[in-house]
């Protein structure tokens, strides 16, 4: 055998090669335009463009929260706390304001906490090599109880930076975004760009393929795990004040079960819940999914919003088993 | 070649671990543009030497000079970082990057902290290209074959301006096709300069390629020699340090009593046993006291065969009859029962629970025969243990060693004595023998004998035909999942008809597909 030849017969991909990287990406997108589709033919309204704009407007926070969760799902980690970071972020926010701080200074605190929480819990996970669903399932415990200490009723804001945030509509010919809905495509745009284009990005991806292999290639696994805990506790506390500019007030149990909210984006916007494969740009079309499921059921008007929990736990079973088949092509 | 002074040389080391002399005053050296196999049996210190190499361990005695001058890693980081790299027998790579980005990660191309996917995508063709490897870098790693993904594991190790490559067992894992373009990769690298260090077990891989031979034994420094001036079974001697005669013993018995094993009980009996999509309907009958070879290529159907007898898979057609008696075995438990025992070949993931003591592990099988509500008593245990440690001459021979410190041969065996601690009547060995060193082999091959002549039976499955030549009393061949023939291994059975026999359904089939 000659050795072209050999070279030929050993350097073609295995005839089982994966789909493209691309592929649970490409069936989220196609998913969001069959309910669109769906939308569209049942009601005339909805093909106003500003049904697409209510969707980041009302989700922007949530978007938030699911591109750090990326992150960190990314790593093959996961991170519960996000829903009660966000809580405790509008809280402060909410306490401080009332006690008359300036909104700047406000503004840095409340920014400040939910990274702190996060690179704690990052050097848990990473020094003592214990679980991040326990780790963060204890930070979740720890935010929400420190929400319901400040205080057990919700704390209205009256603030003159953050009330002009709520209502600033920034017009787009007829139609309006807030703007919550650019702070949003901001955090996107430096996400994908981070995890797409800078070391740390990409020793994401390395962490999650397999993690001894990355400590044995000498990338900093310590690092950048506890910067995507970090980088996820960021996000929260942004997502945090974007809640606060939509409700305008800091209540003790907003955003329950927001985690999960997140992780549901994460996972149908083609994220592998064992890391090391998806993108930023999934976490979008994911929220975009939930959304769009959320507008539908509201438009319908005759059906429960629990429909929105029904539909959405069906499609996770869907995506859960489109991955373990694409995995299973793997072996 | 020796006209250039050695680009590494170490001098004089030593190592201790609590009770063990791993290493004791090791002289090695490497030098530019050659390949030099470092052997030994496992515990021999190779591991060990090439970690005090790369700063895994500190030598608590002895020096080691980079070009002359004295260094000492401290760890694989630094060493690549100073020209010494390591590529280990698991590919230590990420499968769901893309080829580029696992040669490149952690140094990628870039400015202002952005990554040059560009760049890095040209760089890494090129450098494949330099190895003579023509495959797309934007492609997933796990998309391809894990010797292309070795490879690329060389490739990011020559890209970090290597002036030594460690190859620890590169090839273990490789078919022979593979093997070939491995070893003309590492020909191209020695002849760019590059001095490797090359470990394996294979010596025929060491007579293709070698340029020298540093041989240890038990931590300590046998010699160097150049390949040309060391023939094969010197270099066997020197790596066990004793006399070959034990194999030699072995290989005149082939054929013994043959007529006598035949007259036997069988034990089992399949006939047209088989499952479709896996192994097409075979008869063949195993005595008391009778080994049974099994040879065929890689995939054709040894170890389907195997997991019918055991149960592991179950045949939907034929029968098969177990001490004369018709048998269902629907699974490994029914065939326990009826004392079949199956060596796994794949002892890590299959066999041991590496956490678990080398008792511990022992006991498993035996325990699972009598079911959890009747434990074996301790005194029972470690009378047993110690009895199986002993007859297979386990090393170390302390029952209380976690299981996955052993190294691979000793491993092999405490799965051997977990089996025939259950004495069995049928034992089934597949691949036994694969990638332990020579002395263990040789102790595995005699302990079947030993079996066979007290009456059990032995369905031996191995790739080297030699060794099932040695063993066995017939040799049933396989092919694309036929048990073509079987064959009475008497004198005029060599490997060379075993093999036509293998290569001529090859060249059957080829006919047919034209």
């Amino acid at each position: 055998m000659s050795t072209t030849e050999l070279t030929g017969r050993l350097a073609r991909p295995a005839r089982w090669r994966l789909p493209r990287r691309q592929v649970p990406v490409l069936v989220s997108l196609a998913l969001l335009l069959v309910m669109y589709a769906i939308g569209v033919s049942q009601y005339r309204a909805f093909s106003n463009i500003q049904v697409i704009f209510n969707v980041f407007i009302d989700s922007g926070f949530l978007l938030v929260v699911a591109v750090g969760m990326t992150f960190v799902i990314l790593t093959g980690g996961i991170d519960l706390s996000v829903g009660s970071v966000v809580a405790m972020t509008a809280m402060v926010s909410a306490a401080l304001l009332r006690e008359g701080m300036p909104s700047a200074l406000v503004l840095l605190i409340a920014l400040l906490i939910g990274p702190t929480l996060g690179f704690l819990m990052g050097c848990v996970i990473h020094f003592f090599e214990i679980q991040p669903f326990i780790v963060t399932l204890a930070g979740m415990f720890f935010a929400r109880g420190l929400c319901t200490w400040i205080s057990s009723v919700s704390i209205p804001i009256t603030d003159g930076f953050w009330t002009g945030a709520a209502q600033e509509r920034i017009r787009i010919g007829e139609n309006f975004v807030t703007v919550s809905v650019l702070v949003t495509i901001a955090v996107v745009a430096v996400a994908a760009y981070t995890l797409a284009y800078t070391r740390l990005g990409r020793n994401v991806y390395a962490i999650g393929g397999n993690p001894q292999s990355a400590l044995l290639m000498g990338l900093p696994v310590g690092r950048t795990r506890i910067a995507v805990y970090t980088i996820s506790g960021l996000c929260s506390a942004i997502g945090g004040i974007l809640l606060s500019f939509y409700t305008l007030s800091g209540a003790p149990l907003i955003a329950v079960g927001m985690e999960l909210d997140a992780i549901a984006a994460v996972v149908i916007g083609g994220t592998l819940l064992t890391g090391g494969a998806g993108y930023v740009l999934g976490t979008v079309l994911g929220v975009l999914v939930l959304g769009v499921i959320q507008t539908l059921i509201t438009f319908d008007g005759t059906l429960n919003s629990w429909w929105t929990k029904i539909v959405i736990g069906g499609l996770l079973f869907a995506f859960i088993v489109l991955q373990r088949l694409l995995g299973f092509r793997k072996k | 070649m020796s006209d250039r002074p050695p680009v590494l040389t170490m001098t004089a080391i030593s190592k201790f671990f609590p009770g063990v002399r791993a290493l004791d005053g090791v002289d090695f050296r490497l030098f530019p543009g050659e390949v030099h196999a470092l052997m030994g049996e496992n515990g021999a210190g190779k591991s060990t030497l090439i970690k005090v190499l790369t700063g895994v361990y500190g030598a608590d005695a002895g020096t080691i000079t980079l070009d002359g001058a004295p260094v000492s890693f401290s760890g694989p980081m630094q060493a690549t970082a100073a020209g010494v790299s390591t590529v280990y027998q698991e590919v230590n790579l990420c499968p769901n990057l893309s080829v580029a980005e696992n040669i490149f990660i952690g140094r990628q191309p870039g400015r202002l902290g952005s990554v040059r996917w560009r760049e890095m995508r040209r760089r890494a063709s090129a450098l494949l290209a330099r190895l003579d490897l023509d495959i797309d870098v934007g492609e997933l790693l796990g998309n391809y074959s894990l010797a292309v993904q070795q490879m690329v594991a060389i490739a990011r190790a020559v890209d970090v301006q290597a002036r030594v490559l460690i190859l620890d067992e590169p090839t273990s894992s490789l078919d022979s096709d593979e093997v070939a373009q491995l070893m003309r990769i590492m020909r191209q690298l020695r002849d760019e300069g590059i001095a490797i260090l090359f470990v394996t077990h294979f010596l025929d891989q060491v007579y293709g390629i070698a340029d020298r031979i540093t041989v240890l034994r038990n931590g300590r420094l046998v010699g160097e020699y150049p390949t040309a001036e060391l023939p094969q079974f010197a270099l066997v001697e020197k790596m066990i340090g004793k006399e070959l005669d034990t194999l030699e013993r072995l290989d005149e018995r082939a054929g013994r009593d043959r007529a006598a094993v035949e007259a036997a009980a069988p034990v089992v009996e399949a006939t047209d046993l088989g499952r479709s999509g896996s192994v097409a309907p075979f008869s063949l009958t195993i005595h008391r006291g009778e080994v049974v070879g099994l040879a065929g290529l890689l995939g054709s159907g040894r170890t389907e065969v195997a997991r019918l007898f055991f149960g592991a898979d179950r045949a939907d057609q034929g029968r098969l009859a177990v001490d004369g008696r018709p048998a269902s075995i629907r699974g490994p438990i029914a065939a326990i029962e009826r004392n079949i025992a199956f060596c796994s070949e794949n002892r890590r993931t299959e066999g041991l629970v590496g956490e678990l003591s080398v008792r511990e592990n022992i006991i498993l099988a035996l325990q699972a025969a009598r079911g959890w509500l009747r434990p074996v008593p301790r005194r029972r245990q470690d009378e047993l243990v110690r009895r199986y440690i002993e007859a297979l001459s386990i090393r170390p021979a302390d029952p209380d060693m976690p299981v996955r410190n052993l190294s691979g041969g000793n491993q092999q065996k405490v799965v051997l004595a977990r089996w025939l601690i259950t004495e069995p009547r049928l034992l089934i060995l597949d691949e036994p023998t694969r990638g332990i060193d020579i002395g263990a082999k040789t102790e595995i091959q005699r302990l079947v004998v030993q079996l066979s002549d007290d009456g059990m039976a032995v369905l031996f499955i191995s790739a080297e035909l030699e060794e099932v030549l040695r063993l066995s009393h017939k040799v049933a061949v396989m092919r694309d999942r036929h048990l073509v023939t079987e064959l009475a291994n008497d004198e005029s059975l060599d490997a060379e008809r075993v093999m036509r026999v293998i290569a001529s359904g090859a060249e059957q089939k080829e006919r047919d597909e034209a």
